[in-house]
């Protein structure tokens, strides 16, 4: 039960509690950032995606001991204002319908982009198709997100 | 117009409207009382929250939203409503799920595609009234005749001398007139709507994206804590033995107790109540991963109970048998089916299975209850708030105005929170426990607890005349029923109850002769409604077999249901669909599909239609077939007739929706029961669309001034057959049970030797 320090969207805290213990519990019940998601617990839906130094991770199956000093970012932390191009491109394209996966499609998303600025479909396809939505707004992800590499480029 | 109404939490709304002094509250015309309710000045600057709409003198609108907010853009929708008639700006309106307040607050719940077709005259009469009344406090306070004022964007603006107030600075004078009714006000022409027809951005869209929307499992309460409940697997069975001794060792763990089950009374003979729970044991613990982790250290024993023996091949051989026993009713029967099958001059016969499938929304079921000395809270994402304080009111003793339930966001529902088993469960667990608790179901819990939609056989025989025009149409609908899981088992003998065939007796195909008839198969599976309910599966049946006759007649499956859908089909009650809508959205998704344009080899297009909940729909699915992956759909042209297409950016969004909802069950989710239980557990095994599967989606809209129609389901009915038909157009295999097995289409692709042969029908079922 040692005491580990997480830097969560720049701020710091010290965490008790197992080590083994899934970042995303400890996001929602012990940090109180509830934007992350609960959906399957075994890292199928995507619904908990959060970045670790930038790169998407399910915070479902991240033990929060394994952490150790990468930044996590999770969707509170993408903007204070709602302005980063991918979220404006999520709201100028109306993707949310229920809005329970929608944390985890952006924080996917923005993680991808990231790595490729300018992707195909079928990039997008094959890196999307791990965040499952059940609204079915699939279509409208597509096209926020070459909308929001567009605007980037 | 990028206008962005507002949302607002309940605890902000009250400190708004107390520090905003007087208010004029106006409430919705009720069409049930056939008068408006009293309009409610407010008392000492508060809020009096018998009421649905408030304007306070700082120009601030606030809609009390009766219905849940699951995704399908009700807060938007009824803000766009008030908002046409109040004649104020849209983007300034604050929204606030309205309390759980007995005999005011009748309606907070949503069901049958109806959100906005109950806020179509309620919502817009309200708006109307209101602005009656500034008109008037205006008029009287200028000493000038009421004809002379006119409205514009929240003002009152007299005219001839150009003088204006603001509903704001009119709200005290306003809120001491008389009562205006309902009926006194006239709302606006089409022609005149400045919101209503314009594809406006929700206005949950902002809180949706950056993490803040807040749904069931994101309450918080001071102190309170987490619980799991390790169920029951085995339907209508039950615990034996549990030992807990591990479970309890597990840091964390406050407590371990067994719950017991809630209805599941002889589900298996058919009888029930509106409520089954599985029973089994609560483990509650300082957070969620605590209690899962003790959960998963019970040692427990069940007792399978009188389904343990049920399997889904079990149920299969009942429900063939069902297909030709003696019917418990009789939906249709029109001319003599019988005899117009013996004439017709060739005979088409086809059996047609879709078995369980679950919601699966994102969001888990969970609810936080806190029972405390004379009074319980409950917070829950819920499809009906007042079913849960009803029924909590009854299991607890307490009167109903002691039981305070808070609507939140659901994250999808899909029909299943129209059910209150894990309200009820929540309760359970809470009353035990001195705290605020949150029950929350794992994805496990859910695959394998839900009320799944019912599995249904079908078995069609119909009659083409020399001509091939359809002489003849048998349908025989076997299913789990639903009915009698919340009504009496007699329910399924009265012909006037046909909910179980419902879809099906709206046949809108001319034919002379048609019997539509019912037999029921018993599970002891839960099953309840499931997005468009038994439209879901009747469609695929009789749209595929549609599709099969036109190819016995050699017709062109889309001009063989045009020439099929004229006046004479129309069901003589004249309460069925409308043909002339039928053929409007078939043509036009037709048209827009390309119907009959060459497509690549190996591709297929289907069509189907089908009319629910007051709209038509119709798709034409484009498919592609590969060696590797078996089936594609590549594309969905939609054409959709809902009346008046309040947002018409919501109604496309409903639509795509219902397309990617409609394509799991097609694909590949399906739940199979052995040893009266669930066998699939999580989202490896019950596989539910993803994006890379997910089809281009065009969704075209029939221009119509009539009211509003449903749009949340309809758009799920006829896009299985659509994809199926395609499936028939691209390789000559009749896809006859769902999901399609692509083994199965493999190897008869395989024995094909490639693309289909012209006039071949391989049929197979799985």
């Amino acid at each position: 039960m040692a005491g580990m320090n997480l830097l969560v969207n720049s701020k710091k805290y010290e965490i008790d509690g197992a080590p083994e213990t899934p970042l995303l519990w400890v996001l929602r019940d012990t940090i109180g950032l509830t934007g992350t998601k609960f959906g399957c617990g075994m890292g199928l839906c995507g619904a908990c995606t959060v970045h670790l130094d930038g790169d998407a991770a399910r915070s479902c199956q991240t033990p929060v001991g394994s952490v150790g000093a990468k930044k996590i970012t999770t969707i509170e932390g993408l903007s204070t204002d709602r302005s980063h191009p991918v979220q404006k491109a999520w709201i100028a394209e109306q993707v949310p319908q229920c809005g329970y996966c929608q944390s985890g499609q952006i924080m996917q998303a923005v993680a991808f982009l990231t790595k490729n600025p300018h992707p195909t479909r079928d990039e997008i396809d094959q890196a999307m198709s791990g965040n499952i939505c059940r609204c079915g707004t699939y279509q409208r992800i597509r096209r926020a997100i070459q909308q929001a590499a567009t605007d980037a480029a | 117009m990028m206008a962005t109404a507002t949302e607002v939490g309940r605890r902000e709304f009250l400190r708004l409207s107390a520090s905003a002094g007087a208010a004029l509250v106006v409430s919705f015309y009720s069409p049930a009382k056939g008068r408006a309710v009293q309009s409610q000045p407010t008392q000492n600057g508060l809020f009096t929250p018998n009421t649905w709409v408030c304007i306070t003198p700082d120009n601030q609108v606030t809609v009390l939203v009766e219905k849940p907010e699951m995704g399908q853009g009700q807060r938007t929708t009824e803000a766009m409503l008030l908002a046409e008639e109040l004649d104020i700006d849209f983007s300034t309106i604050r929204i606030e799920q309205a309390p759980t307040i007995p005999d005011i607050y009748k309606s907070l719940s949503t069901g049958r595609s109806g959100g906005t077709r109950a806020g179509w005259e309620s919502v817009r009469k309200a708006g109307a009234q209101a602005r009656a009344m500034f008109v008037i406090a205006a008029a009287q306070q200028w000493n000038v005749d009421k004809q002379e004022c006119r409205t514009q964007n929240g003002a009152v603006i007299h005219a001839p001398t150009g003088r204006r107030l603001t509903y704001g600075e009119l709200v005290e004078a306003a809120s001491k007139l008389p009562e205006i009714s309902a009926g006194a006000v006239s709302l606006k022409e089409p022609k005149d709507f400045r919101f209503i027809g314009k594809p406006l951005p929700r206005v949950d869209t902002p809180s949706k994206t950056d993490g803040s929307a807040g749904f069931g499992i994101d309450v918080r309460v001071p102190d309170m804590l987490y619980a799991v409940i390790a169920r029951c697997p085995h339907f209508g069975g039950k615990l034996e033995n549990f030992d807990a001794t591990a479970a309890k060792k597990i840091s964390g763990v406050r407590a371990v107790f067994p719950v017991p089950p809630l209805g599941f009374l002889d589900i298996c003979g058919y009888g029930g109540r509106n409520l089954n729970t599985a029973g089994g044991v609560a483990v509650i613990a300082d957070s969620t991963w605590a209690a899962i982790q003790a959960r998963k250290a019970l040692k427990l024993q069940w007792d399978k109970g009188p389904g343990g023996n049920e399997t889904t091949d079990s149920l299969r051989s009942v429900l063939e048998r069902q297909g030709t026993a003696a019917p418990t009713f009789i939906a249709l029967d029109r001319g003599d089916a019988g005899k117009g099958l013996d004439k017709a001059a060739k005979k088409i016969e086809a059996t047609y299975e879709l078995p369980f499938t679950a919601h699966a929304t994102m969001e888990p079921m969970n609810t936080t209850v806190h029972v405390r000395d004379r009074e319980i809270e409950i917070w829950s994402p819920t499809q009906w708030a007042n079913v849960i304080q009803d029924e909590i009111a009854t299991l607890s003793g307490l009167p109903k105005n002691k039981v305070i339930v808070h609507m939140t966001l659901s994250g999808g529902s899909f029909g299943r929170r129209a059910q209150w088993d894990y309200a009820a469960e929540a309760w359970q667990v809470a009353r035990q426990v001195k705290k605020p608790v949150q029950l929350l179901w794992t994805r496990e819990d859910d695959i394998q607890h839900d009320f799944y939609r019912e599995y249904s056989y079908h078995r069609l025989l119909g009659g083409l005349d020399t001509q091939g025009k359809i002489v003849a149409w048998s349908h025989r609908v076997v299913s789990t029923p639903i009915r009698p899981v919340f009504d009496s088992p007699e329910s399924l003998k009265d012909p006037q109850h046909s909910a179980e065939v419902g879809g099906a007796d709206s046949l809108p195909y001319f034919c002379p002769n048609i019997r539509l008839d019912y037999a029921p198969a018993p599970s002891a599976v839960p099953r309840a409604w499931w997005r468009s309910v038994e439209s879901s599966f009747t469609a695929f049946a009789v749209e595929c077999f549609v599709d099969e006759l036109a190819h016995a007649a050699a017709r062109d499956p889309y001009e063989f249901r045009m020439d099929l859908l004229h006046e004479d089909s129309k069901a003589p009650s004249g309460d069925g669909p409308d043909t002339r809508k039928f053929r409007g959205v078939l043509q036009l998704a037709a048209e827009k599909a390309g119907w009959g344009k060459r497509l690549p080899a190996g591709w297929g297009r289907g069509i189907a239609c089908h009319w629910s909940f007051g709209s038509y729909v119709a798709h034409v699915a484009e498919v592609s077939t590969e060696k590797d992956s078996a089936v594609r759909v590549r594309r969905v042209v939609t054409a959709v007739d809902c009346g008046t297409a309040v947002n018409p950016d919501g109604v496309r969004a409903m639509a795509e929706g219902a397309i990617n909802f409609a394509l799991t069950p097609v694909l590949g989710g399906e739940i199979t029961i052995k040893d009266g239980a669930v066998e699939q557990s999580n989202f490896h095994d019950y596989q539910v669309l993803r994006l890379n599967q997910a089809p281009d989606i065009e969704v075209h809209i029939m221009p119509s001034t009539d009211p509003p129609s449903g749009m949340g389901e309809p758009g799920v009915p006829p896009l299985a057959p659509a994809v199926a038909n395609a499936i028939f157009a691209a390789t000559g295999v009749r896809v006859r049970r769902l999901p399609v097995d692509s083994r199965l289409l493999q190897e008869s692709l395989y024995q094909l030797g490639g693309p289909p042969r012209s006039g071949e029908q391989i049929c197979f079922r799985g």
